[in-house]
């Protein structure tokens, strides 16, 4: 079946057969590979992908399911060249060890602070309850996303 | 992983999508969110043979209330109840607590129920405050039965060929009401080691007019702790009325040993909850 969608702004159109994973149509379909497989099980949260702005794992959508929606990924992040304010309080904080859980932490960073741009440590905790981290123990990951959302509040 | 092969119908109406349900046969399954289709797809437990999507369906995605009940249609997001300002009672103190953010962004509380996983916490909520759910049929049939008749046992319900849940009404109580949905889970997105719903409602002297008691995780089917509720209908709340309550609640459970604990903790465990769960929907209700 042809599906379109739009990808980080961009409209396509693919060929795919129904139970393709969004997963792999991201990275292997679409070539975005920063979107990553972890436990391939609705846990680890690290396929994060923003289903019209909705943060979701993509392990467990269907691509045949975005026909028709937009996908967001952390290739779609950057704009003008720029980093998003949640990319640049990743960097500053040093919100991660080895980085694997990282994009799929930035994107559900960015989704949440358009909802709260004043988050206390447990509303973030909470957000991010979904992601699993296993190297940073989340304190800097927090500190990243109340950096973000404090910018988020200034603009 | 992957799912075994299959075909996808994207369902425009509730017509199209039991009209497809029924051509395809007894493998042949809705799709709605997914979050726990999907999973046992990938793990090769379900092989349907054909989807049935419904996300695409418009009147499937409102959650209101209307003639004195909460109707949540069968698209409505976990996360959507969590966020709403209608929920009320059980419903609004469960929806935070199902599985993990992002599945709460994407599973559905009809699914879930349709799913009739004992260890799902929705059809405890259901089971406590009376609600009832809706059905289609692939000839344009409509009925709604109580949730006690949708829950037949173990990830089974009563549906039958072509059918498919629309929506799920929890009645709204007139008068003073309270509930809760205690939940005990390792981690977050953990299933409940025990869940515990509860349901009170007062009359005008304060007595309890109705009530309900269900259970997740320590059963083979998601209970409703029938004897408990009748011991408290007509009687004034007070701490030695919940604590009996509780006692043949905890009695009328059927729990396991498993990693999660011991039979004789999880019932311990049911005692507990349920007695501070009654507390909380009493406390609800005398300031509601």
């Amino acid at each position: 079946m042809e599906i379109s969608v739009k990808i980080n702004g961009t409209p396509q159109k693919h060929e795919i057969e129904p139970r393709q994973l969004l997963v792999d149509f991201v990275r292997s379909t679409a070539g975005l590979t920063g979107t990553h497989i972890g436990c391939d099980t609705t846990s680890c949260g690290v396929c994060t992908v923003l289903l019209d702005g909705v943060p979701v794992k993509s392990c467990t959508v269907f691509a045949a399911q975005v026909d028709g929606h937009e996908v967001a990924t952390v290739e779609g992040l950057k704009s003008n060249g720029e980093l998003h304010a949640i990319q640049k309080a990743f960097t500053a904080h040093h919100g991660l060890q080895c980085g694997f859980c990282t994009p799929a932490m930035m994107l559900v960073g960015a989704a949440f602070i358009e909802e709260n741009d004043n988050p206390s440590d447990d509303e973030v905790r909470w957000a991010i309850s979904g992601n699993l981290c296993r190297c940073t123990g989340y304190v800097n990951i927090v500190k990243a996303i109340q950096a973000a959302a404090e910018e988020r509040r200034a603009q | 992983m992957y799912p075994s092969s299959f075909d996808l119908t994207v369902a425009r109406s509730v017509a199209e999508a039991t009209a497809a349900l029924s051509e395809g046969g007894e493998d042949a399954r809705i799709l709605a969110g997914g979050q726990s289709l999907i999973p046992m797809m990938k793990l090769r437990f379900a092989f349907p043979s054909l989807l049935v999507d419904i996300n695409e369906i418009a009147e499937l995605a409102s959650l209101e209330r209307q003639n004195g009940e909460l109707r949540v249609g069968a698209t409505v997001r976990h996360a959507d109840v969590a966020a709403s300002d209608l929920a009320f009672g059980a419903v609004a103190a469960a929806a935070p607590w199902v599985a993990d953010p992002l599945v709460r962004n994407r599973g559905t509380l009809v699914g879930s129920v349709a799913h009739c996983d004992p260890e799902g916490d929705w059809n405890s909520v259901l089971l406590a405050t009376g609600a009832t759910v809706q059905i289609a049929g692939a000839d344009g049939s409509e009925r709604s039965i109580p949730i006690t008749e949708l829950i037949v046992g173990p990830f089974t319900n009563s549906l039958g060929e072509g059918e498919m849940l629309t929506a799920v009404h929890v009645p709204v109580p007139s008068g003073a009401s309270g509930g809760a949905y205690l939940k005990l889970e390792r981690k977050v997105g953990d299933y409940a080691t025990v869940g515990v719903a509860t349901h009170l409602e007062l009359d005008e002297d304060g007595r309890i007019s109705s009530a309900g008691i269900a259970l997740t995780s320590v059963a083979p089917s998601n209970l409703k702790a029938t004897e408990a509720e009748s011991v408290l209908i007509g009687e004034s709340p007070s701490g030695e009325l919940f604590a009996e309550a509780a006692s043949l609640t905890a009695d009328a459970a059927e729990p396991r040993s498993d990693i999660r604990g011991t039979a004789e903790w999880k019932r311990n465990v049911v005692r507990v909850y349920t007695r501070r769960g009654l507390e909380q929907a009493l406390s609800q209700a005398r300031s509601s």
